[in-house]
């Protein structure tokens, strides 16, 4: 296997695009890409993977590939990978695998995400097809609700109350507040939080993401060749993905996410790196219960306290783990089967000191990771600075 | 590396008697098409008597009643109905416990 690096990385506005169909997000993250780095590159990548989780759901829209590369790529081989909301995430590691194969010289990843053109109970239902049908969808169950019974749970066993997860989404939207590309710039005022209104008690307005359209893609080369290209290419030290059971019921011990460890685990022995070399963790914060969770599964907390990396501001952008660095999916926007683009791109900027306002000094080694579901997938990826 | 093992996808297999206590609940504000009518409604897990935790909502308790612990036993009930014209799903929800424990 060859070694795989990231030499080019777009992105556009998360939010409300009522005026723009997968197409045209598509193309607007391509024509980025093409000021980024150039045509040439772009057109000679020789293929292009492509995330996203509700195309046929809610855009009614199958065939990804064919819509985007068709016309705007010249034709190239072009597919969805579907993870569910880690999508994203799981096309980037295609992508990686396509190139470290040798399969292909270069390759890009795309996320895109239409979401906003359905509304009400129709939404909510096409927002379940990541669920179990049979155990879980079948019953009434959302993913919010899902949510909110692991939250429960959590301040049931751990002693800890709603205020133990404030801090996540304060820290989301500082952040997010000067991130041109958030979809959500306001701070959240400490206070505010335990006023927010319910959505599947105890999961807030405040502690689920909002989902929002948006599309963002990467141009992966083989790392020998990126430097002839780019000056700082950024280097894909580890992917690895787990799989997790689809239903919370048929998990042992609901409240360890056991696909989150295994593949955090295999992505630091593949890179060589210890958890006090990670500069920032971009990770799957839909819920402030999962960032909690994760910090858990993925070592840097013990069981019950992940939600104290929070409180003792650990993850601030100066903190010893920033996590959400341009505002994670609750301030960023959750733009789905795109938001492993997202995290990747926002990482990629970080590597390459060109994170403005929102900089982690001194990063050199990133970790991203997406989830599927509650964790039933996680694609982890760890990228360096060169 | 720890060998692979399958796990018992335990709704499928498992033999319960149907009673267990609630092992984290929920209301579900904004409902998925089919069950509108349906809502606010509680959700919960709960965990059999016999190990196994499965997803069901809740019936016949307020909201305000349900407790983690609390014990519930299985119900017959329809779930929802696939629009006008379309099947009715029949399933099980979980009920306080009315026979003495």
């Amino acid at each position: 296997m060859r070694q795989v690096a990231i030499i080019g990385a777009a992105q556009i506005p998360v939010g409300e695009h009522w005026e723009q169909g997968l197409r045209d997000l598509a193309s607007d993250a391509i024509e980025r890409l093409r000021d980024e780095v150039g045509s040439m590159l772009v057109d000679q990548a020789e293929a292009i993977y492509i995330g996203n989780t509700y195309g046929a759901s809610i855009s009614s829209q199958a065939q990804l590939g064919a819509l985007i590369a068709g016309s705007l790529l010249g034709g190239v081989e072009a597919f969805t990978i579907e993870a569910g909301e880690a999508s994203g995430a799981a096309a980037l590691r295609m992508g990686y695998l396509a190139v470290a194969s040798g399969a292909v010289e270069s390759a890009l990843v795309m996320g895109v995400e239409k979401s906003t053109d359905m509304i009400g109970t129709a939404r909510t239902r096409a927002r379940a097809v990541t669920l179990d049908a049979d155990y879980e969808s079948v019953h009434g169950l959302t993913l919010t609700a899902s949510a909110a019974l692991l939250m429960r749970r959590y301040m049931y066993e751990f002693n800890a109350d709603l205020g133990a997860f404030e801090n996540f989404s304060i820290n989301a939207h500082l952040n997010g507040s000067t991130n041109p590309n958030a979809m959500f710039r306001n701070k959240i005022k400490p206070g505010a939080f335990a006023k927010a209104p319910m959505v599947a008690d105890p999961v807030s307005l405040f502690d689920s993401a909002p989902d929002g359209d948006g599309a963002a893609v990467l141009l992966l080369i083989s790392a020998e060749r990126a430097g002839d290209w780019v000056a700082q290419p950024v280097q894909i030290a580890a992917s690895a993905a787990a799989t997790d059971t689809l239903a919370l019921q048929d998990r042992a011990d609901p409240l360890h996410l056991r696909a989150v460890q295994v593949s955090f685990e295999r992505a630091l022995a593949q890179a060589g790196v210890e958890r006090d070399q990670i500069d920032l963790f971009e990770l799957h914060d839909a819920f402030t219960i999962l960032a909690a969770l994760t910090l858990e599964a993925a070592g840097f907390a013990e069981r019950g306290q992940g939600w104290t990396l929070a409180r003792d501001h650990a993850i601030a952008r100066t903190g010893s783990l920033p996590i959400s660095t341009f505002g994670g999916l609750k301030a960023r926007g959750n733009p789905v089967g795109a938001a492993g683009i997202y995290q990747a791109v926002e990482a990629v900027m970080q590597l390459q000191g060109r994170a403005g306002e929102n900089q982690v000094e001194g990063a050199r080694v990133a970790a991203i990771q997406s989830l599927g579901g509650l964790g039933s997938t996680a694609v982890t990826h760890i990228l360096t600075a060169s | 590396m720890e060998p692979r093992r399958q796990v018992e996808i335990q709704s499928e297999r498992i033999a319960s008697a149907g009673v267990g206590e609630i092992y984290s609940y929920t209301v579900v504000q904004e409902a998925p098409e089919g069950f509108e009518d349906q809502a606010p409604y509680i959700i919960a897990l709960v965990k059999l008597d016999e190990g196994a935790l499965i997803s069901a909502q809740l019936t016949d308790i307020d909201a305000n009643a349900v407790r983690i612990g609390q014990r519930v036993e299985m119900v017959t009930r329809k779930l929802t109905t696939e629009g006008k014209r379309g099947v009715i799903v029949y399933g099980y929800k979980f009920r306080p416990l009315l026979k003495g424990d």
